[in-house]
């Protein structure tokens, strides 16, 4: 069973949108039913699901229907049709009271815009959530102070959001999501409106919290270098439709299209590829023209942008080993320059 | 489709039985309708029958109107005059210096300490009485008004702008009403108030409630619309209920807005009190209104300054408490 079923959901705007279902249902186009209708077709018939534990990273371009998506998980947006599934529960079945405890409990969200709250202080803004569900001052102050310390703002906790950076923002923005402890983390372009530098510390910060509370984290980015380094999974959205959904490597090796293609040129393989992904197998490689002495042994989960410099100064070969130190594969520069060619 | 047609036929429909009306209850009428065929001279002058009479049906719905439920507005009238007479007979005991201090402290305080404000604002209330020995109780009097007409607009205000700002329908529906508010002419109103009330200082109220209410409605409305939509889904994903919402975010947020719009409420009501004046309510109206008749250009004036030193320090003391705010939820980078 996966953490978050999300079972055929379209979603269309404008006035009469289950009239119009129909017509998505057979397939026209984002473009045409706008023309001869005048609706917006947000999700057409998205299908995926999402496993406890991972982050699953859903990209596209702007109106591509990704921050559309995050928002029928904690139901913030109705789906026209559709169900979506959390813990196995149909989220769109729930009446008012349960959807409330719903978002209080599961889930939590970190916004683009960080969607602070102007008028309380830090340690106001990351209890919020915990005074939403009446624990008490003492107490939620208590657990914010914990997480305020855990992104890095000792000290910050009495000043308002406008006083602190982009960045600084940001980290309250996920301390506050964390603050409720929740299973499911929703990111909507949580990132995207900060600076390079700042923007690749808070990818580590993410990833090092991710190794230590395993949530489940659905991140929504329009930056494909994000979500490769992100994610677990990679889904990828073009005008309400899911093109691709796979391991950042397949996304690489094998795009599903011309959009995907499109967007995974420029990408920096060594930096996503790993050795285990292109090696040659054991039983396939003729040991024979290896030099023992310039072998080196590497982990099956190492970029290869650690490899490559090794391969290259002195024609070395890599010996790919698994968690328990047995061989399992091979890398030469023939491996390395094959899975270096841009797709063209 | 039927719905349609009945939204172009409704108003040509009744637009046709409104003429008929007119025709049927004019006294001036031609003897039968064939003249209108013979005689085309009611082409050229607006016919003397294509009136409605509006006038009939208003004064006669109001008598009855008055006759029925005159027993309610009598009750609305003993309360707000009670009201009116213990703050005014409260302002009016205090010793004048107690009211300057009272003043003073009450700007210091809603300004967030700021000095210069409050001094100036302190000398203002002085050279109310400065001007005028009279003067001093005629401002309590306008005053007193004043503050029960706010208070009216505050309750009303203040919860018609939050249900406009949740519901699209409610505020498609009560423009309109707010835009008659403020364009019709207060005599107006102010007929029909002393009708209902009497002379004095309740139809004052009335109508300055009429007249004040409509910018504080709409201030409300917008700032709770302004608040950032972020902010807002951020409340409702951590499972924010409507009540939690409003009172925890919308509200504070939109705070700055609706001390805007309780100020304009503030000057506006301040106008009102002068006009007031013609239907007898007492106060510093009721000077300009006696320069006026007498032709005395000095005294009129006077009142006129004492009413800007009121109304300074009234817009003084709601606007630094809105700045106050503002400068809370935005501090300077």
């Amino acid at each position: 069973m996966s953490k978050i079923e999300i079972n055929n959901i379209y979603k269309i705007f404008g006035p009469n949108p289950q009239q119009i279902m129909p017509m998505v249902k057979d397939g026209a186009s984002k473009e045409q039913v706008m023309e001869e209708t005048g609706h917006t077709v947000g999700l057409d018939n998205v299908s995926l699901s999402i496993e406890e534990g991972e982050i699953f990273v859903c990209m596209g371009l702007s109106g591509s229907g990704k921050s559309t998506l995050i928002r029928h998980i904690n139901r913030l947006i109705d789906p026209t049709a559709g169900e979506v599934l959390v813990n196995n529960v149909d989220v769109c079945s729930l009446d008012e009271k349960e959807i409330l405890e719903f978002r209080k409990k599961t889930m939590s969200m970190v916004f683009q815009r960080f969607g602070l709250f102007p008028h309380k202080t830090i340690i106001e803004n990351v209890a919020y959530g915990l005074e939403i569900q009446e624990v008490p001052e003492d107490q939620r102050h208590e657990i914010a102070q914990g997480q305020i310390k855990a992104v890095g703002l000792e000290g910050f906790e009495h000043q308002y959001p406008a006083q602190l950076s982009g960045g600084m923002q940001q980290r309250v923005g996920l301390a506050r999501a964390l603050a409720t402890n929740p299973e499911i983390l929703l990111m909507d372009e949580a990132f995207s409106a900060l600076d390079p530098l700042i923007r690749s510390e808070m990818q580590n910060q993410l990833v090092e919290l991710q190794a230590k509370l395993k949530k489940t984290i659905v991140f929504i980015t329009h930056d494909l270098d994000e979500s490769l380094k992100l994610g677990d999974h990679i889904g990828i959205l073009n005008g309400g439709r899911l093109v691709q959904v796979g391991k950042p490597e397949d996304i690489i090796l094998n795009p599903a299209d011309d959009y995907v293609k499109a967007f995974v040129k420029d990408v920096n393989r060594s930096k996503v590829l790993r050795a285990r992904t292109i090696m040659t197998k054991l039983d396939k490689f003729d040991k024979s023209s290896v030099n023992p002495s310039s072998t080196y042994k590497y982990d099956e989960d190492t970029y290869i942008e650690d490899i490559v410099p090794k391969v290259l100064k002195d024609r070395s070969t890599i010996e790919v080993i698994d968690k328990e130190g047995m061989t399992t594969g091979f890398i030469t520069s023939d491996e390395l320059s094959v899975a270096l060619t841009k797709t063209k | 489709m039927i719905r349609k047609l009945l939204t172009y036929f409704t108003f040509p429909i009744i637009f046709v039985w409104l003429l008929v009306v007119s025709y049927n209850s004019s006294k001036r009428k031609p003897d039968s309708a064939m003249e209108l065929l013979t005689d085309p001279s009611w082409l050229y002058d607006w016919p003397k029958w294509l009136d409605i009479p509006l006038m009939k049906w208003i004064n006669d719905g109001f008598k009855v109107f008055n006759e029925k439920y005159g027993i309610y507005f009598e009750v609305i009238n003993d309360f707000l005059l009670g009201a009116i007479l213990s703050l005014k007979k409260f302002l009016i005991v205090l010793p004048w210096p107690v009211v300057i201090a009272l003043v003073v402290a009450i700007v210091f305080f809603s300004s967030g300490r700021k000095l210069g404000t409050t001094v100036f604002v302190g000398i203002c209330t002085f050279f109310i009485g400065f001007l005028h020995p009279k003067f001093w109780d005629k401002a309590i009097e306008t005053t007193s008004i004043m503050i029960i007409g706010i208070l009216i607009c505050i309750i009303i205000g203040i919860p018609l702008g939050i249900a406009m700002a949740r519901n699209n329908k409610l505020r498609n529906a009560i423009l309109p009403v707010l835009d008659l508010m403020q364009t019709i002419p207060s005599f107006c109103y102010l007929i029909p108030g002393i009708m209902l009330f009497g002379l004095g200082a309740v139809p004052a109220i009335i109508a300055t409630v009429i007249y004040a209410v409509p910018p504080l409605v709409r201030l409300t409305d917008l700032g709770i619309t302004l608040v950032d939509t972020e902010v807002i889904e951020a409340a409702e994903a951590f499972g924010a209920s409507k009540r939690q919402k409003l009172l925890g975010v919308q509200l504070p947020l939109a705070l700055p807005n609706i001390m805007q719009g309780i100020n304009q409420c503030t000057m506006m009501a301040l106008a009102m009190v002068v006009i007031a004046s013609m239907i007898g309510t007492r106060g510093l109206g009721d000077e300009v209104l006696l320069g006026l008749q007498q032709l005395n250009v000095g005294k009129a004036t006077e009142a006129g300054l004492a009413i800007v030193l009121l109304a300074i320090v009234l817009d003084r003391i709601t606007q630094a408490y809105g700045k106050k705010i503002q400068d809370r939820n935005q501090p300077p980078k």
